[in-house]
């Protein structure tokens, strides 16, 4: 069961081979048992998922089962989540019980999923290592001594350990994609405006976007069928038909044009992981793909520009946590003042603090035209790069990360370092663009290498359809970590 | 152009986020360091580009001017710090 796809999962759940309650135990079990090493889980509450997994044997015994209900998925604990402790990774939502559910979690509870627990994660989604958080950092399933990537670490890791078949996470920079490259698994972040915001604590309001992460393309294609769809509360949510994600999956991909960038196979790159990254390209070319040399010239402009853009918006989303309406407050003030001034240097961990005054810097009287404003003309030249190679092919392909997971703490006091983990990332956060990773071999320290994938406005469906075709002629998607059978 | 200690203070207190001179001295390198980076973007000239803001345009929905939600005080004032008689309670402003 552990190792099995979702749609397998559903078909088992539908023959009452196993029930929603008997598999729900099975990865509570895991959880008990690996979470302790790895620390990809904030909280976990047996009885809460029990209950729901009862339920869904209901639904099912009463006929009125779809695809997903009885299963498990864990979520990022940036997901507000009625009753169950939602904190962001942060010392400042310690103490915050979701009073409702975001729209992603009212989708998934709708669609008779369980929910298995929400997941460690970088402090306010602002890290590429899952080491912000205040629950401690998450460990890689694959080496315990190296990072899952971040900053949705705790969902990667609980899927490579499979303590979960799958979970949610979401992508401001790479948040899905580079933990999904690094912990060997599949993570796809949608189009900007398809996933709902509605109830997920903001971090960059106009890159955050809610995506599935899992073990393969296939599967990910059913957790996207119930995440997308429209809702008014969410001003930048986008109204258009229902699609089924998975139709598409087993075209063959005679005729597909694929992108390969020039700019993201040079300097920075390291070796093994363009190594794995041409021999996915090859195995592309034999699947009756063809590639075409494209360039996106201001690429190398993306990290620059997404440091002035996301701190600027997470500088006034973080204004809210002021110690009045929720979360933690400090003790021991003079005033009002003090008061705001004491919560949020003891509430806010030092990355987020770095980040919020870095976008109250450039937002401050002065700096405007200099920081932001040049920040969003780069960013409509980055759009305007992806436009033009979209003219010449359907998919652009290349490294999702430039190198295979580090050491825990090798690059925690080196900013700028840790910020360049998201430089092939970046770029599509900033144009809105769908975009997800799936493993293509493993590099140094035989740890996984992510194979990125960026498709047009709406492509998910094509995308899906050329990540399931290289994993119906691959493996690597089924490589697990040693160690974690108990 | 490097940020002064002062100028560090000046978007802490902007930011109200209490800093300690020890703190402020080891951010203000950080944060220099950091907007190294960020200057590579004058090496572009942007001259007569619309900037971007948004990924999907910025039209935004109306809707009509009614009553969406119900009362929900209770439900969001157990998560809160301090409460009295349905108010949030905050130290005194007003002397």
């Amino acid at each position: 069961m552990l190792n099995t796809p979702l749609k397998e999962l559903s078909a088992a759940l539908g023959q009452k081979k196993i029930s929603s309650a008997e598999l729900t135990k099975l990865f509570l079990d895991r959880i008990s048992k690996l979470n302790g090493a790895l620390n990809a889980f904030i909280t976990v509450d047996a009885e809460k998922s029990l209950a729901q997994a009862r339920a869904a044997d209901e639904r099912i015994a009463k006929g009125a089962a779809q695809p997903l209900t009885g299963i498990p998925v864990a979520h990022k604990d940036i997901f507000v989540t009625k009753g169950w402790l939602t904190t962001c990774g942060s010392k400042i939502l310690s103490n915050f019980v979701g009073p409702y559910d975001a729209h992603v979690i009212e989708r998934f509870n709708a669609s008779g999923a369980v929910v298995l627990g929400k997941t460690n994660m970088d402090e306010f989604a602002m890290g590429s290592s899952s080491e912000t958080s205040f629950y401690g950092p998450v460990k890689n399933p694959w080496n315990p001594d190296f990072v899952p990537g971040g900053s949705s670490g705790g969902s990667a890791a609980a899927i490579a350990a499979r303590m979960t078949p799958a979970a949610t996470g979401t992508d401001t920079g790479g948040s899905i994609r580079q933990p999904a490259a690094l912990s060997g698994l599949s993570g796809l972040k949608p189009t900007y405006g398809l996933v709902s915001r509605y109830g997920m604590v903001a971090f960059a309001s106009s890159l955050d976007q809610g995506g599935p992460m899992a073990k393969s393309a296939e599967d990910l294609a059913l957790l996207l069928n119930v995440m997308a769809g429209f809702d008014a509360r969410d001003s930048t949510s986008i109204e258009r038909p229902a699609e089924n994600y998975a139709r598409d999956l087993d075209k063959p991909l005679s005729g597909l044009r694929i992108g390969v960038p020039k700019e993201h196979f040079g300097e920075g790159l390291s070796a093994d992981v363009g190594k794995s990254v041409e021999t996915a390209l090859k195995e592309f070319e034999r699947l009756g793909a063809k590639r075409v040399s494209i360039s996106l010239p201001n690429s190398g402009l993306s990290v620059p520009a997404y440091y002035v853009i996301a701190p600027a918006e997470a500088s006034s989303n973080l204004s809210r946590f002021d110690g009045v309406r929720y979360g933690y407050r400090a003790s021991g003030y003079r005033d009002l003042a003090d008061m705001y001034r004491k919560t949020r240097a003891e509430g806010f961990g030092a990355e987020v603090r770095r980040r919020i005054l870095i976008g109250t810097y450039v937002l401050s009287h002065g700096y405007y035209d200099a920081y932001y404003l040049k920040a969003q003309k780069i960013r409509r030249l980055i759009a305007q790069d992806f436009v033009e190679a979209f003219k010449q092919c359907d998919v652009v392909i290349g490294p999702t990360s430039p190198t295979v997971a580090f050491r825990i703490g090798a690059k925690a006091a080196d900013p700028v370092q840790m910020y360049l983990n998201d430089i092939y990332t970046i770029p599509a956060n900033l144009a809105g663009l769908p975009a997800m990773s799936i493993p293509c071999g493993f590099g140094a320290g035989s740890l996984p290498v992510g194979l990125h994938i960026v498709g047009n406005y709406f492509a998910e469906v094509k995308m899906l359809n050329v990540a399931h075709q290289y994993q119906r002629a691959t493996d690597w998607h089924k490589r697990e970590p040693a160690g974690i059978h108990l | 152009m490097p940020l002064s200690l002062e100028e560090v203070r000046r978007i802490a207190e902007l930011a109200r986020i209490g800093i300690s001179d020890a703190e402020a001295r080891a951010v203000q390198a950080q944060l220099n360091e950091i907007f190294g980076l960020i200057g590579q973007m004058q090496k572009v000239n942007t001259d007569g580009i619309e900037p971007m803001t948004h990924a999907q345009g910025s039209a935004s929905r109306l809707r009509e001017d009614a009553v969406t939600e119900g009362d929900q005080r209770e439900q969001f004032q157990a998560v809160a710090p301090q409460v009295e008689q349905g108010l949030y309670l905050v130290p005194k402003v007003i002397e």
